[in-house]
């Protein structure tokens, strides 16, 4: 088995969803791109898991983990995020600027 | 597999309080039993603790040594015993301070209860994990509660800000911890920390570890606030609730710190000079820019943020300085010890500081600074805890940060390197520098005039919640004994330090 082509996906799409992260306006795509960060890592996860044969599949019960939690924190953002949209009918991460240095 | 019920009672009568709490909030009983129970839960966990502790002069207890279970990832030794016995107790001050908070203003109790105790399941868990898998999850049961809690003011702008800044701070930095651990995965094929630390050995290091070493300390520097990676710090505690802010800057900082010193130590013991130098520069940036930008705070809540920054540069300092030494235990233990005294000494020192803000802001409703001038004139004993907690904070003795200092310098120059000892200056310079503003504080509370904003009824109205009054006698009591008696803190530390020396 190949590990190189996984491993450039991988961070490819770690790197996308930073760069997502970096750039995109609206706090859902945010979160979005947050995912596509835990994406890459359950990729990562699978490959190696693979790649070693690992007797106890370590690798795939975590990627099994991450999804789970991912799945908790995306509940716990959808919460907050509705919460602001609805003081400020807006989901705009560039407007939240009451607090500065 | 044979479970150890003993060595697994704190998190189960802890999960159970969890539970209870819930229910509780069901029953038509009035809100603050929610509170209650949290904190009969909270103390019956500590009986365990104690008895595992002192289990070879107790009959009953079968002394086995250090508790190990599910083939090693999850550990019961004597570092994770006093980490969980120090969570508890912040939980249980941090459950006095919020008692009277959320009973003045108009909060739902039982979930927040209920979210607070779960958080310091997730530190308590967290004080025992040896993989990776159980890590991560402890670290998200710590963090993930806390976004909400940081929101709890659901009508206020600045909460809700406050909420958004750490959830998405939060998941960023829980993505690139994991795929830091993905990638030392894929180079050792390990999850476990002692097969990590084995792994390396053998192998020796190769770009990719020093990859995934790196993206996973820089992982936990979000969680530890430390700089560059502290941008959420002082706007989350400023926006969330006080008593919230005080679990953060606490409870959930000493978690992360764990969670580094378990990684560094035991995972990546065998690999130290790739993440030393990382920590020297987290440790020096942290210490010099909490403390710089400090000075020019106004609101109090918001100084405190960066002042803990500048904290977790003090606690990181031990790590740092290990830069360039050769790895005898002695030096690593002495390292270990420093940092585990300092966590210690700091809980109880922030939250008293902490509680004394509330009962302060309580009474006079505000949180900037200038209005805290003259406090000494109506309100001495408020303003004499300020004036002790600040003091501590600052380094002076008798009361306990000093301790906590020195015990870091001795190890950053006891360390015996160059890098140590520039660390060393860099943190003395700091140490006086921090001064400025914990003395301005307390120079304009005893010493300047009443601004206008304090009305006669505010000086006048001597009332502190009787649970807030708890609080503050416990972190009075801690931070005095631990400064006067710095054995107390010492031998805790001592007791904690297993951890390292059994590399």
């Amino acid at each position: 088995m190949i590990v190189n082509q996984f491993l450039i996906l991988g961070a490819a799409v770690f790197a996308l969803g930073v760069y997502g992260v970096l750039s995109r306006r609206n706090a859902v795509m945010v979160l979005l791109s947050v995912e596509l960060m835990l994406g890459a890592v359950n990729l990562n996860l699978v490959v190696f898991d693979r790649a070693f044969r690992d007797e106890l599949a370590a690798g795939q019960i975590f990627s099994l983990f991450v999804i789970a939690i991912a799945a908790a924190e995306v509940g716990i953002g959808l919460a907050i995020i509705l919460l602001i949209f609805r003081n400020r009918s807006s989901a705009n991460v560039d407007e939240l600027d009451l607090m500065k240095l | 597999m044979n479970l150890d019920y003993h060595a697994l009672l704190p998190e189960i009568i802890l999960a159970g309080t969890v539970i209870l709490v819930l229910v509780t909030d069901l029953l038509p009983v009035k809100k603050y039993w929610s509170a209650v129970v949290g904190i009969l839960g909270t103390a019956a966990a500590l009986v365990p603790l104690l008895t595992l502790s002192f289990c070879d002069s107790l009959e009953f207890c079968e002394s086995t040594g250090v508790r190990s279970m599910f083939s090693g990832t999850y550990v019961v030794d004597s570092f994770a015993l006093v980490l969980k016995g120090l969570f508890l107790v912040v939980a249980l001050v941090v459950l006095l301070m919020s008692v009277g908070y959320l009973e003045g203003g108009r909060f739902w109790q039982g979930e927040y209860y209920f979210l607070l105790l779960a958080s310091v399941l997730g530190a308590v868990v967290m004080a025992s994990s040896r993989d990776f898998i159980s890590m991560f999850v402890a670290l998200e049961l710590v963090t993930g509660p806390t976004f909400l809690m940081a929101g709890w003011r659901k009508g206020d702008d600045r909460s809700n800000e406050a909420a958004l800044k750490y959830f998405i701070i939060g998941v960023i930095s829980a993505a690139i911890l994991l795929f830091g651990v993905s990638l030392v995965y894929g180079v050792t094929g390990q999850l476990r920390f002692a097969d990590i630390a084995a792994a390396i050995a053998v192998r020796g290091e190769s770009p990719l570890l020093t990859i995934g070493v790196i993206f996973t300390i820089l992982g936990f520097a979000f969680k530890v606030s430390a700089a560059p990676f502290h941008f959420w710090t002082p706007d989350t505690y400023e926006g969330a609730p006080t008593p919230v802010t005080a679990y953060l800057a606490v409870g959930s900082k000493a978690a992360g710190f764990v969670g580094l010193l378990t990684v560094a130590y035991v995972a990546f013991g065998t690999t130290r000079g790739l993440w030393a130098a990382l920590i020297w520069i987290l440790a020096a940036t942290s210490m010099t820019l909490g403390n710089v930008v400090a000075i020019k705070q106004t609101n109090i809540v918001r100084m405190l943020g960066y002042s803990s920054i500048a904290q977790g540069g003090f606690m990181l300092v031990p790590f740092g300085a290990l830069v360039a030494v050769d790895a005898t235990p002695d030096v690593l233990e002495k390292a270990f010890f420093a940092t585990v005294t300092y966590i210690v000494i700091y809980a109880a020192m922030n939250l008293g500081a902490f509680a004394t803000i509330i009962a302060i802001s309580n009474r006079i409703k505000s949180g900037e600074i200038k209005d805290l001038a003259g406090l000494g004139l109506y309100a001495p004993g408020l303003a004499g805890l300020l004036a002790i907690f600040f003091f501590s904070l600052a380094g002076i003795p008798p009361v306990a940060g000093w301790f906590a200092k020195l015990v870091m310098f001795n190890s950053a120059i006891g360390s015996g390197s160059g890098w140590g000892l520039a660390l060393a200056v860099i943190a003395a310079v700091n140490a006086v520098v921090a001064f400025a503003y914990y003395g301005k504080v307390v120079k304009s509370a005893w010493f300047d005039a009443v601004p206008d904003t304090v009305s006669d009824a505010m000086k006048s109205d001597s009332k502190v919640a009787p649970p807030l009054v708890l609080a503050l006698g416990l972190t009075f009591a801690g931070t005095i004994a631990f400064g006067v008696f710095p054995s107390l803190v010492t031998s805790l530390s001592e007791f904690a330090s297993s951890l390292s020396s059994g590399l």
